[in-house]
């Protein structure tokens, strides 16, 4: 089998006494699709944070494709093609959504030290955006300034941007978080699409989306897996019933 | 869209016919004040308009890092000064080529950017704010120590810059058109790059930094080449500046000098460009009118510019839009 996408291996995260992340160990193989389920403040949006570079963990070590990029900054990792999304929508609100995506597919596209010729007229970019818009039901909001779209519209544009990366492995911290039945219907079906075209590290409170989708479970509580599995063998798992799950899976 | 132009667009936006041509408008009659001057005191209102562009390339390299970069220096005028010293200093060393002074002026200021930015960038908000103070001061006192310079007095710059020898500057009205020509590539300039793929992560970086970095950009290098360009051309700002007044001083450095460029960018609408020039004309301008008046003109000042913080948040720029909008809606 070919080597995994990621690997944490007995990754640490202290605030001060807090612990945070005691001891993860967890792998994404090619392709999968491995959700991260866990109550709030068990550490999963930290766990997301030390994976995509924005915090340092305190220990362990971070493989990714078989490169240990626990050093290094987020931009690297991004160019590496990890992509990630923000559970607190983190779009840049006075640009249009096309702009938006088209940012981060000229992130891919040669250098954007280049101080002539409007950005905003390169066709290959906004061909490439438009397609990844169009891929989360966005194509008809393009012209739209992204602070004026809707909650849902703005966690499909936060999906449509990481999909513009080309990432080799997707990070996805909660995205339907705050949309309404319909629309987190509609971004179940996006990321059913998206499945096994892109490794996916999934981090969701919509027990729904995670049963219907994941490949691999992992229960995190107190910054520790609980329990790893396949979906059926998390959801009968008898500590992550009595622990987590409880009354909601009966 | 014309009343929110300030606060929702990092673009100069499409605008009304006659605010869409408000640069081109600018630059016109920038170009017949000397026709215009002929039939009033010619060498004052050259003067005055000469001074007015030249502050208005620097205000514009601020508002390049300010409006569109999120970066709010307040020691802007550092590199004014860094520029106009060029000019002196070389000068009293009888090189007064502008091929040389004019690259010292511009390279000089590029490289104190560059190494002041990548200390100040590290840091953010108003902590970024008071590091660039003090870098300002501490270019400024060490331009006040340069005692074979003049020091605190400063020095005379004897001879405007010439061209490969010819001293096609010495005439008030070439001198003007010069400045001129300055301000115009200096507004191209900034236009170019704030469309480019670079102004783009350059102006993403101001929205959301952490963003920015998970796209795979270096803000940080990103920023300081923003920050490099803007000091390169305050860097001219001061060598016109020099040849202009004929006369350099550390007063060039000032913090009030810095704040004097915030202030003009924000009068005239920051993130705009061409707001600039209108908020070193507005500012040079009532100073030079109220100033006339009484020596306390500040006192009528201050409270003028607290109104239009107040009421026209995109400065001068922002308040013909209000108007243009609601003039094409009535």
């Amino acid at each position: 089998m070919a080597d995994p996408v990621l690997q944490l291996n007995d990754l640490h995260k202290n605030f001060g006494g807090l612990v945070v992340t005691d001891g993860v160990t967890l792998d994404i193989g090619q392709g999968e699709l491995h959700a991260v389920i866990g109550p709030n403040g068990a550490g999963k949006t930290t766990l997301i944070n030390q994976i995509s570079g924005l915090i340092a963990p305190t220990a362990g070590t971070i493989r990714f494709n078989g490169t240990d990029i626990t050093g290094l900054p987020a931009n690297k990792r991004a160019e590496l093609g990890l992509a990630r999304s923000f559970q607190i929508t983190s779009v840049l609100p006075r640009f249009s959504a096309l702009e938006n995506v088209a940012l981060a597919v000229q992130a891919r596209a040669g250098t954007s030290y280049r101080f002539f010729g409007r950005a905003d007229r390169e066709q290959t970019v906004n061909n490439a955006a438009s397609a990844a818009l169009s891929e989360v039901g966005l194509a008809e909001r393009k012209q739209t300034v992204a602070g004026h779209l809707s909650h849902g519209e703005k966690r499909a544009l936060e999906l449509a941007i990481a999909l513009a990366m080309q990432p080799k492995l997707l990070l996805l911290d909660e995205p339907m978080a705050g949309t309404g039945h319909e629309e987190s219907a509609r971004l179940i079906d996006v990321l059913r699409r998206l499945k096994g075209r892109f490794s996916m590290l999934l981090v969701e409170h919509d027990m729904n989306a995670v049963f219907a989708l994941a490949d691999r479970i992992s229960v995190l509580t107190y910054g520790r897996i609980l329990a790893s599995g396949a979906p059926d063998a998390v959801r009968t798992h008898p500590q992550v019933v009595a622990a987590y799950l409880g009354e909601e899976m009966e | 869209m014309a009343q929110t132009f300030a606060a929702s667009s990092t673009l100069p936006a499409r605008q009304t016919k006659v605010l869409g041509l408000l640069p081109a408008i600018i630059f016109l009659v920038l170009a017949l004040v000397p026709v215009a001057a002929v039939f009033g005191p010619e060498s004052y209102l050259l003067g005055l308009f000469t001074r007015v562009m030249v502050f208005a390339i620097a205000a514009m390299a601020l508002d390049f890092i300010c409006g569109y970069g999120g970066l709010v220096s307040f020691g802007h005028a550092a590199f004014v000064g860094i520029g106009a010293y060029a000019v002196g200093i070389l000068g009293s060393h009888g090189i007064t080529d502008m091929l040389v002074a004019l690259l010292v002026a511009l390279l000089v200021s590029a490289i104190f950017a560059y190494l002041t930015g990548t200390v100040c960038l590290r840091t953010k908000g108003v902590y970024f704010i008071m590091i660039t103070l003090a870098f300002g001061q501490m270019a400024y006192f060490i331009a006040g120590s340069l005692a074979p310079y003049g020091g605190d007095d400063g020095l005379t710059v004897r001879l405007r810059s010439t061209f490969l020898g010819f001293p096609f500057l010495q005439s008030d009205r070439t001198f003007y058109y010069f400045v001129l020509l300055s301000l115009f590539v200096a507004y191209l300039l900034f236009r170019a790059i704030v469309y480019s793929r670079f102004g783009r992560v350059f102006r993403g970086a101001r929205e959301n930094p952490t963003r920015i970095a998970t796209l795979g950009f270096d803000v940080f290098r990103f920023q300081r080449v923003g920050y490099v360009i803007a000091g390169a051309i305050a860097g001219l700002s001061g060598f016109l500046l020099a040849n202009a007044t004929e006369f350099v001083s550390p007063a060039y450095m000032s913090w009030q000098r810095s704040g004097e460029l915030i202030i003009m960018v924000l009068f005239g609408g920051i993130g705009s460009l061409h707001g600039a020039i209108i908020g070193a004309a507005a500012y040079l301008l009532v100073e030079e009118v109220l100033g006339g008046i009484t020596e306390q003109w500040k006192l009528i000042f201050g409270p003028l510019l607290v109104l239009v913080v107040l009421f026209a948040r995109g400065g001068l720029l922002g308040l013909a839009h209000a108007i243009g909008g609601r003039l094409d809606r009535g």
